[in-house]
């Protein structure tokens, strides 16, 4: 390609003035075209973090069972057993709006490699996603893309789909969040690093072979979209689950050997990134030859070999001697097996293609001077606090709540787990909607494993402090929900254009939230991903830190569910003051989003969890729900309609307005289950711990305490509504 | 019973069954890859789900054509055992061992969720531990599980009392709302003319453990160790 490397190129590629020239000044010349696209993918906001590194840096990623935090492929924690978890969530936000089918298996294909690259074998997948308001035209396609797309590679790969969360608002009308989760288990004294080394040793590409596809998606997911972004459609990459299902068996066989140096996925940015990370990390050179990566079109040039994001593809260094070894295991799999280089000790990364040396530079300043900024930030204005007693009780208990657990946001999410294979693999303890958390089970172990999401992206745009601090307690509170020790977490932070000053302080007023309740609640950040310019025609989506949680439980016996067991009785734990403000309540009963969002007491989160964990591991309590969207009526009714058994409710405590108790959504409170809640209740209040008696279990309907009933069967019928009603016209509609 | 798990590229659920077969059988089964071809040892040989080769043509038929498929038909038609589910039970459909064929659900979506099987004959070896006519609750999990097959090929496997088990509500009572992918005569298994070879959609490898929701699908496992 002779085309002429300038300044209103660099541009075009995505680069600044500023980083044009520093790129100038590292290479000591103009730039082949080839290695411009390196430059500008490696220092790409998806690739090199500019924009978010110095806030990332605020978050505790410490812990004593913390292997390896932020900075491998994921992260690595110690579960005990002599295991270890490995695990990290990503975004395919982008993608998944232009093609949502392939946008959302390719994202879920990416987060699976991040994870089995490390010697993982990966046991379960969980999806956050956010998606624009049912009412807008696109909504119900991408919908149906997204959980086809998922289902459609999760399924196939065998791995099981066990949670995640799915939301609406219409700041997401023209960029939907899809949030990739892969958990996966690995020896830990057998775990897989990318850092080459050897001088000498044969770099081998193996998986799929390379095509045009997804050139230059690192660059498309690191600018806003506009009018015209669906035509960008040749930037999305295919998925082929079953060759990564090959990929995933060849890798571990070959992982149970001595023969892997390095190994490192080749994710966004493609041969470009694996290749300079592996070799930038080991402090090694690395040099390649193109004429020997298997391509599956004919004619490719050197620039379009370096960037191409075709799926499915991994990068390794061997031992020399074990060459012949792994060659024959990726033969049994019947999947390219190529050596394309070899390390060096020239410090530079050099790629050469029919003979013509396309990229020479040096490694250190491309990974080391990469873009750095402190961009302004804006304080997020403080809303006032709303008063209950100020907020007309419109609709009463019963109405609200029949409308409240049929909404968008609450409503039975059946219709999309029903396409998601969640059983595979035998180990599914805690199946979708049957607890707070997925429990899965480590095979052959009692131990188990519980995941789950969370995030409540209107409480960010209120208060983004507040919000990235409670999204990270919700997930510390569902994985206690079941009884498990919360261990660490992973974060995927999605937000609008980092170039505009309230956006960045909504990014720093999150991590400083996040970082308090990692703090507080020992429980560290060890993987992440980032994901700005989330935004269509200048319009910014809610800002969304999603936070994957991740705990363990010795015995899988012990595991929790929410459904409501018959006779016993119904405790809240935690404090109730009756929180209005950014509650569902307010949303769907006065079309009203304001006020204050409720505020975190990480302190109180830390002893409410502790003792409900305690007191989960010790028998007593028998079901558990944390209390979220919704309050504790919506909670209530959720653990009812999970088992089929009503309940009698007790009046409120009389300074507190009725809406505000039942809807309100203050933070730290758990729904427990127990026989006696006299000797309950006398336990938590010797421990400190607010506990109230709220009724009684048994029967088939919801006796409220302002005297309305309604039967589970009612409320079952408003909860499963919404998603089938909505989606059997859209595929008519859009099915061809 | 010695038992082995035919290893196709793409199968993924030959890890639940290796444990439900463990369960019962005592011992650990033998995991065969799909250019095996020697299955002299073995009196069951069981095709477990998944995506065999992707499933990019029709679901099982580039598994149908693997080295081992023959082994597989010699196996049975020497009166061995074989079981095929979800993926293996189409697989014995695209290989002819078994007729009929699965097609895309009627709803047109990969279904994963809980269904109820009656049992239509209890005097097999696979489904001895069961009482006639009752039902127990197994695990879909399939994008092409839609029993398809013309009428006299239907006619004959009723009339000679092939159909091993209906998709039923509970209380078993076989209805087109729980008949959720479309089967012809809502049918979710069938057995070969001798009985040997018994191929099905639903998972019950998936609950040999109360751990995991339930032990409805363990009768099946037991059955097969006696048998």
């Amino acid at each position: 390609m002779q085309t002429q490397v300038n300044e209103s190129l660099a541009r075009s590629f995505g680069l600044s003035a500023q980083e044009y020239n520093q790129m100038l000044a590292i290479m000591g010349r103009i730039p082949s075209i080839t290695e411009l696209g390196v430059f500008s993918v490696m220092w790409s906001e998806h690739c090199s973090y500019k924009s978010s590194r110095v806030w990332l840096k605020q978050l505790p990623t410490k812990a004593p069972w913390v292997i390896l935090g932020p900075g491998e492929n994921a992260g690595v924690v110690d579960i005990g057993d002599g295991l270890a978890a490995i695990f990290k969530m990503e975004s395919h936000n982008h993608p998944s709006f232009i093609e949502p089918y392939q946008g959302a298996a390719t994202g879920v294909g990416g987060i699976l490699r991040d994870v089995f690259t490390m010697g993982a074998r990966p046991i379960a997948n969980l999806n956050a996603l956010r998606f624009g308001s049912p009412d807008h035209p696109k909504t119900r396609r991408v919908v149906d893309g997204v959980v086809r797309g998922i289902g459609g590679y999760g399924n196939c790969v065998g791995v099981p789909t066990v949670g995640g969360e799915v939301n609406f608002h219409p700041s997401y009308d023209g960029n939907p969040l899809v949030n990739a989760m892969t958990v996966g288990i690995a020896r830990k004294d057998r775990i897989f690093l990318s850092a080459a080394a050897g001088i000498g040793n044969p770099v081998v590409y193996v998986g799929s072979k390379t095509g045009r596809d997804g050139i230059h998606g690192a660059t498309m997911a690191s600018t806003e979209f506009t009018a015209d972004s669906e035509g960008k459609r040749p930037t999305v990459q295919v998925g082929d689950p079953f060759t990564e299902k090959l990929l995933i068996e060849a890798c571990l066989e070959l992982m149970a050997t001595d023969a892997i140096v390095a190994i490192q996925d080749m994710g966004a940015a493609g041969l470009t990134s694996s290749a300079v990370e592996m070799a930038g990390k080991g402090g090694v050179g690395i040099e390649l030859d193109l004429d020997q990566v298997p391509a599956r079109e004919t004619g490719m040039s050197a620039y379009e070999f370096m960037l191409s994001e075709s799926q499915e593809r991994m990068l390794m260094v061997l031992r020399p001697d074990r060459e012949q070894l792994a060659r024959d295991i990726f033969q049994k799999w019947d999947l390219d097996f190529a050596i394309i280089g070899h390390i060096t000790d020239t410090g530079h990364i050099v790629v050469r293609h029919h003979g013509v040396t396309e990229v020479d530079i040096p490694l250190a300043p491309l990974n080391d001077q990469a873009p750095l900024y402190t961009r302004p930030t804006v304080d997020t204005p403080k809303q006032e606090k709303l008063n209950p007693a100020r907020v007309e009780d419109r609709l009463g208990l019963s109405r609200a709540l029949e409308l409240l657990v049929g909404c968008p946001d609450l409503c039975s999410r059946a219709w999309v787990w029903d396409q998601y294979d969640s059983t595979v693999g035998g180990q599914t303890v805690k199946r979708p909607g049957a607890a707070d958390a997925a429990v899965v089970k480590l095979e052959g172990l009692k131990r188990a494993l519980a995941l789950t999401t969370d995030c409540t992206p209107r409480y960010c745009l209120a208060d983004p402090e507040t919000g990235g601090a409670q999204a990270v307690a919700e997930a510390w509170r569902n994985l206690t929900a079941v009884g498990a020790r919360p261990l660490a977490i992973t974060d995927n932070m999605n937000f609008g254009n980092p170039e505009k000053p309230e956006i960045m302080g909504q990014f720093a007023a999150a991590i400083r939230g996040m970082a308090a309740a990692c703090e507080a609640l020992d429980f560290p950040v060890v993987s992440g991903n980032v994901s700005l310019y989330n935004e269509t025609e200048g319009k910014g989506i809610l800002p969304t830190p999603t936070i994957g949680g991740l705990g363990v439980l010795e015995d899988a016996s012990q595991a929790v569910g929410l459904a409501l067991p018959p006779w016993l009785d119904i405790v809240v734990i935690g404090a109730t003051i009756g929180w209005l403000g950014q509650s569902l309540w307010l949303r769907e009963v006065h079309g009203r989003e304001d006020g204050a969002p409720p505020p975190v007491d990480l302190a109180a989160e830390k002893a409410n969890g502790d003792f409900v964990r305690t007191h989960i591991l010790n028998g007593t309590i028998r079901a558990c729900h944390d209390v979220s969207d919704g309050g504790i009526l919506v909670a209530l009714a959720e653990m009812a309609m999970a088992s089929g058994i009503g309940a009698r409710l007790w009046t409120h405590p009389r300074d507190i307005p009725g809406h505000a108790f039942w809807f309100g959504e203050d933070q730290a409170r758990y729904l427990v289950a127990v026989p006696d809640h006299a000797n309950f209740t006398r336990i938590a209040e010797a421990a400190g711990i607010a506990a109230v008696r709220l009724g009684t279990s048994g029967g088939q309907d919801l006796t409220l305490p302002d005297g309305g009933t309604i039967s589970i069967a009612a409320l079952r019928e408003a909860h499963d509504r919404f998603f089938p009603a909505w989606m059997n016209d859209g595929t008519k509609k859009d099915t061809p | 019973m010695k038992a082995g798990i035919v290893i196709f590229p793409g199968i993924n659920r030959e890890r639940d069954m290796a444990i439900a077969l463990q369960s019962s059988f005592g011992t650990v089964p033998k995991m065969l890859w799909h250019k095996h071809t020697d299955l002299a040892d073995l009196d069951l040989v069981v095709i477990p789900g998944g995506f065999s080769f992707g499933d990019y043509l029709r679901c099982g038929a580039m598994a149908a054509h693997s080295p081992i498929m023959r082994a597989v038909a010699e196996h049975a038609a020497k009166g061995g055992y074989v079981l095929g589910v979800c993926n293996g039970f189409q697989i014995l459909t695209e290989a002819g061992i078994l007729p009929g064929a699965l097609l895309r659900n009627a709803s047109l979506r990969f279904l994963s969720m809980d269904t109820h099987l009656k049992v239509e004959r209890a005097d097999t070896a696979f489904t001895r531990q069961y009482q006639q006519g009752q039902t127990f609750r197994s695990i879909l999990a399939h994008g092409d599980g839609n029993y398809f097959a013309d009428d006299a090929t239907l006619d004959r496997l009723e009339h000679e009392n092939l159909v091993a088990f209906r998709y039923a509500t509970k209380s078993g009572d076989v209805t087109p709302e729980v008949n959720l992918n479309g089967s012809a005569r809502s049918i979710a298994g069938i057995f070969s003319p001798n009985l040997r070879v018994l191929g099905l959609m639903p998972h019950p490898e998936d609950l040999v453990d109360p751990l995991m929701g339930g032990i409805d699908g363990k009768p099946l496992f037991d059955a097969l160790a006696a048998a």
